[in-house]
């Protein structure tokens, strides 16, 4: 945004508080989230920098929090059950959402909209109320505090996003590779795992990473349908901001983090591959 | 799959011969198949949806009217008291008679306490009495006393009230309107519906602080995001992609993380009060309280949803061309008036966008309000999770939930009007 050799000097001055805004904005996003990285190597049990912190003295860091995050049996606890609980979510909002999204994808379904408004609505509904509709409809049918009762209700609230993802997907797609490999001869299941599924599985990894976030920070539903056996890492974390907040949330909160990124680059990379696979260019 | 020799070129190239007439019904018949086909693909998860989904909502639903505890606990007593006249003084010995024998069994099932609460919602002190009557008839003998109106009304007299029986009465429909009532403040008396006494309005002022603050978060949302949409979008892709990252890295971070985050920062012990008193802006001894109030809830949301500003923003003025701006200025206009009358403009579609998303998202928020709200900053949510596991009037509970749907259906259907749906991008 270079300024024209025109602009008048209140445009200049204007150009530099502008600049000024979004710097700001930038910092306001960021820093709270870059902050906690140094915070929790800290030494003593405290939220802030200690004055050996400020110093760079090396006593005044320490790994101990990281430690108790390891040793302790209730985050262990937590985050094996968010490892027992994720992944299957996922695997059935996938698999589920995909095969809906390639009968979607098709010309003129019926009732289109409507399919589409039911399958999106766990998007829509805000976390508190569908915990509470959950809670009391999961209760009745004896899944409420199950493992099976998460992880279907984990499940709904991930199945949006691989609709999502691989509707949009399959809004290029050319229909004549499909209608080509059934005049050579393959079935229904064969075209679609050999030709579809090769083309359209960026769109479905990243939306199963989408549901697979929805579900591994996920806490309204598993705090409601959920029972202490089933403590998430989210619910550990929640319970422990809102009674005693100790430093080892910091250092939970610093390994989400570099996951967060890692997560952002993988689908950054799974997009540019489905736009180069689709011949959409970037640039 | 669709069938292949429908294509004009195949056929034109093959040397059959097909009717006009053949050709319309194959067409016909591999149509109705086509859509046969999508279906079965979409009914099992249209059904896993249903299932897991849709009928927890409906069943919410059905929670906030339904009253069945009335009639169910006392079967015998409701149906003769709807013979009663309420005018004529209190119930007939029968009704006593009746209300002991259901009373008897509801005490073997232990389901008298419950009824006792339910009606404790619409007057206080009646659970005590279900309590109380509940230990005394387990000595009774049904069948074998006598004189039932006078041994009730020596066990508690709100046996002999009129009002009480009226109440009770007034609630032996299985549908009620009573948690809607509730919920907005208002209570369904024998005389009528009336506001409920001032120190047990609760909700109304409730759903206006959450309207008032996600207005508030929805604002300084628009204020810091547009600024920075206009810049990403306006600088060459790389450099955007860039400052992108800024934007999303926050998106892609866990809920829990950013709510730790401020809860760290804002403590009286926190970072900020430190930088605070080392700039010498606060003393020592009065830091500011900067957490578990409105302030603490605003700041800590707006951070949150500020993404969900940016990116349909950005995703709406990556497409304004640049020409319109730079012929506006060609045209003598100065920089504020060909951004207020051609550059605002284009970009409204993002903004109304960005606003309707972020308020929906801010006025169903719960975890985050619980965390750094207090009690002055919390959301209509934040009761309904109360209502669910501490104080389990459930009925109210999804009374509150079913009000909050309804507003935010209202609103995504006007998103879908501006916007649609469909076209929600994701990263």
């Amino acid at each position: 945004m270079a300024l024209p050799v025109y602009a008048t000097r209140l445009y200049r001055a204007w150009d530099i508080i502008f600049k000024c805004i979004c710097a700001f904005v930038f910092f306001f996003l960021i820093a709270p989230i870059i902050v906690i990285i140094p915070l929790s190597f800290n030494a003593q049990d405290f939220f802030t920098f200690t004055p050996e912190m400020l110093n760079f003295q090396s006593e005044g860091y320490s790994l101990k929090h990281y430690n108790d995050f390891f040793t302790n049996v209730d985050w262990q606890t937590a985050l094996t059950n968010s490892f027992r609980i994720a992944p299957l979510a996922t695997l059935i909002s996938v698999a589920l959402g995909t095969i809906a999204a390639v009968g979607l994808s098709q010309s003129d379904v019926p009732f289109k909209k409507l399919i589409m408004a039911i399958l999106i609505s766990p998007m829509i509904v805000p976390l508190i109320i569908s915990a509470a509709g959950m809670y009391f409809f999961y209760s009745r049918i004896g899944l409420q505090g199950t493992y099976i009762g998460i992880v279907l209700a984990h499940a709904a609230l991930g199945i949006p996003f691989v609709i999502i993802t691989v509707t949009a997907t399959l809004v290029g797609f050319d229909k004549s590779l499909t209608r080509a490999s059934a005049n050579l001869g393959a079935g229904p299941i064969r075209t679609f795992l050999k030709i579809q599924m090769p083309l359209i599985l960026p769109g479905v990894i990243s939306g199963g990473l989408f549901a697979f976030i929805t579900s591994f920070d996920e806490v309204v539903v598993v705090l409601f349908v959920g029972s202490a056996s089933q403590k998430t890492l989210p619910w550990q974390m929640f319970t422990g901001l809102r009674e005693q907040i100790s430093p080892t949330i910091l250092a939970v909160a610093t390994i989400l983090v570099i996951l967060s990124i890692l997560l952002l680059t993988v689908v950054e990379l799974l997009r540019r591959r489905s736009e180069k696979i689709r011949g959409v260019s970037t640039e | 799959m669709p069938p292949f020799f429908l294509k004009d070129n195949i056929l034109t190239e093959s040397k059959q011969i097909v009717h006009q007439h053949d050709l319309q019904k194959s067409l016909k018949r591999s149509q109705v198949r086509q859509k046969v086909n999508a279906l079965l693909l979409i009914s099992p998860l249209l059904l896993f949806i249903l299932i897991t989904f849709v009928f927890p909502i409906a069943d919410m639903l059905f929670r906030s009217v339904e009253n069945q505890i009335v009639s169910r606990t006392l079967p015998g007593t409701i149906e003769e008291l709807s013979k009663w006249d309420d005018d004529s003084g209190l119930p007939s010995e029968q009704t006593y008679f009746l209300l002991a024998k259901d009373l008897k069994i509801a005490v073997e099932n232990k389901t008298h306490t419950r009824l006792g609460s339910r009606l404790n919602y619409e007057m206080s002190g009646i659970a005590s009495t279900f309590r109380k009557t509940g230990r005394s008839i387990k000595k009774w003998d049904i069948d074998q006393e006598i004189n039932y109106k006078e041994k009730f009304l020596n066990i508690d007299k709100k046996w002999g009230n009129i009002e009480f029986w009226r109440l009770l009465k007034l609630y032996s429909p299985k549908v009620t309107s009573g948690y809607f009532l509730n919920a907005v403040d208002l209570i369904k008396t024998t005389e009528g519906i009336s506001q409920r006494d001032e120190t047990e309005r609760i909700y109304l002022f409730l759903f206006q602080r959450t309207i008032y603050m996600s207005v508030l978060i929805t604002l300084l949302c628009l204020l810091m995001g547009y600024p920075v949409a206009y810049l990403i979008s306006s600088l060459p892709l790389k450099t955007a992609n860039l400052l992108l990252i800024f934007v999303l890295l926050p998106f892609w971070t866990s809920l829990l993380v950013r709510t730790s985050a401020w809860k760290v920062l804002l403590q009286q012990e926190g970072v900020i009060n430190d930088i605070l008193v080392l700039v010498g802006l606060v003393g020592d001894l009065d830091r500011l309280q900067l957490i578990n109030n409105q302030f603490g809830t605003i700041v800590a949301m707006t951070h949150i949803l500020l993404p969900f500003m940016i990116l349909p923003l950005y995703s709406v003025m990556k497409t304004i061309p640049e020409s319109y701006v730079k012929a506006a200025k060609s045209l003598g206009a100065n920089e504020w008036t060909s951004f207020r009358r051609v550059y605002f403009p284009q970009s409204i579609p993002g903004v109304g966008a960005g606003c309707i998303l972020v308020f929906i998202l801010s006025i169903g928020y719960y975890i985050t309000p619980e965390i750094v709200g207090g009690t002055s900053g919390t959301f209509i949510s934040n009761r309904i999770a109360y209502h669910i596991s501490y104080s389990l009037n459930w009925g109210l509970g999804a009374a509150l939930a079913s009000i909050l749907l309804v507003a935010v259906l209202i609103l995504y259907y006007v998103y879908d009007k501006i916007i649609g749906i469909d076209n929600v991008k994701l990263g």
